[in-house]
């Protein structure tokens, strides 16, 4: 009797020694492995998007069209449950530490467009817990699996640049003409911009970017020294959305 | 231990089971008419090898598997194209390679996922073509 229950207390140790220790290697691995990856690696592609403020018209929202029309991106009319793909906010919203009383009025005014900034270090895949928007590695797209997003919206909170919008109702009745080659989202589910990762793939440039008739979206691959994007960031001063908070976001303005 | 009116009880009890279990009697030994697929699409009449992504069997019983894998390959791995057993290259799209031939949409997936109580919730989302029948 005390021989075999001994054994049991043994037996128990041990096999709560070994179902503790799986977990703690896993988790070594994948701290170690996501650090000795940065920097080592290179992309071969890096997508990245550089908006000229000096040439969008105000009232134009020609970007914002294509894009809503071709992503199925669905129109509550009232700004609580809005879904936002690309959208204009004020100046002094989207660079606050830049905005001062004397500063030209036309700055002042002028709504900037802003999307998802597609960053190297995004705070919202950090914080998914179902990985439903994780990096593209390969050409640096942070985007979403809707299949297996549960709607808890940590990546809401965690995104500094209000990219990202829940569903908070059934999103098909607002949608004003569904394209069938695009999926629609879902109640309870998370969307946000996808650099129109399914166009890459074919080969085009983005509906934004393509809509705009000022050419003021320029898009490219950072990788490629002769690309329009690199040579037009090596030429003129550019800023990014609160680059103090290291998410390294890649969308740049021009000023 | 003495059971009181254990003749009507027990009688009571077989005529409950009974009726509780109507649903097997009433089918017993008989099996429900699985419902006819149609194949009859204005695409698929026009193909010259009427041939699925991969042998119809294996479609038959596992068409999910396959389009679980395409989804995964697609949207996290980024690539798009299968490469069937018999060597086509397919561009992995539900709305577009399934239904494109299948676009008869409630003939063949509804018809038999009704019948067998599934309910995919692919449709939620991912938005069915205009029917042609």
């Amino acid at each position: 009797m005390e021989e075999s229950r001994r054994r049991f207390f043994r037996i128990a140790a041990a096999s709560l020694l070994a179902l503790g220790a799986k977990p703690l290697k896993t988790l070594g691995g994948y701290g170690g492995g996501s650090f000795s990856r940065l920097g080592t690696e290179a992309p071969r592609r890096r997508w990245a998007m550089a908006v000229d403020l000096t040439k969008c018209r105000e009232g134009c929202r020609d970007c914002i069209e294509a894009c809503h029309q071709v992503h199925n991106v669905p129109d509550f009319g009232n700004p609580k449950d809005e879904i936002k793909w690309i959208w204009q906010e004020p100046f002094r919203n989207v660079f606050p530490a830049h905005e001062h009383p004397w500063m030209a009025r036309e700055y002042r005014r002028l709504p900037v467009v802003v999307l998802c900034n597609h960053c190297d270090q995004p705070p919202c895949v950090r914080v998914c817990p179902t990985q439903a928007t994780f990096r593209r590695e390969e050409d640096g797209i942070v985007m979403m699996d809707y299949h297996r997003c549960i709607g808890c919206r940590f990546c809401v909170a965690g995104c500094p640049y209000g990219a990202r919008s829940m569903n908070f109702r059934d999103p098909r009745p607002f949608i004003r003409q569904i394209d069938p080659r695009f999926p629609t989202r879902t109640k309870g589910v998370v969307e946000k911009c996808n650099f129109c990762e399914e166009r890459l793939a074919q080969g085009r440039l983005p509906a934004c970017v393509e809509a705009c008739k000022e050419r003021a979206l320029i898009f490219g691959n950072l990788e490629d020294p002769a690309s329009e994007i690199r040579q037009v960031l090596q030429n003129r001063f550019s800023l990014r959305r609160k680059p103090e908070l290291g998410t390294q976001p890649q969308i740049y303005y021009l000023v | 231990m003495k059971l009181y009116d254990g003749g009507k009880i027990l009688a009571g009890l077989l005529i409950f089971l009974g009726l509780l279990s109507i649903p097997l009697w009433y089918q017993f030994g008989k099996s429900p008419a699985a419902p006819p697929l149609s194949l009859d699409t204005p695409q698929i009449r026009s193909l010259a090898q009427k041939e699925c992504i991969e042998p119809a069997d294996y479609m038959r019983a596992h068409h999910m598997d396959l389009i679980d894998l395409w989804r995964k390959t697609v949207v996290r791995e980024g690539f798009r194209v299968y490469l069937s057993s018999s060597g086509r290259e397919i561009s992995m799209s539900l709305s577009q390679t399934c239904l494109g031939c299948h676009s008869n949409k409630e003939k063949f997936c509804d018809a038999c996922h009704n019948f067998s109580g599934v309910k995919p919730n692919c449709w939620n989302c991912h938005v069915v073509p205009k029917e042609t029948i």
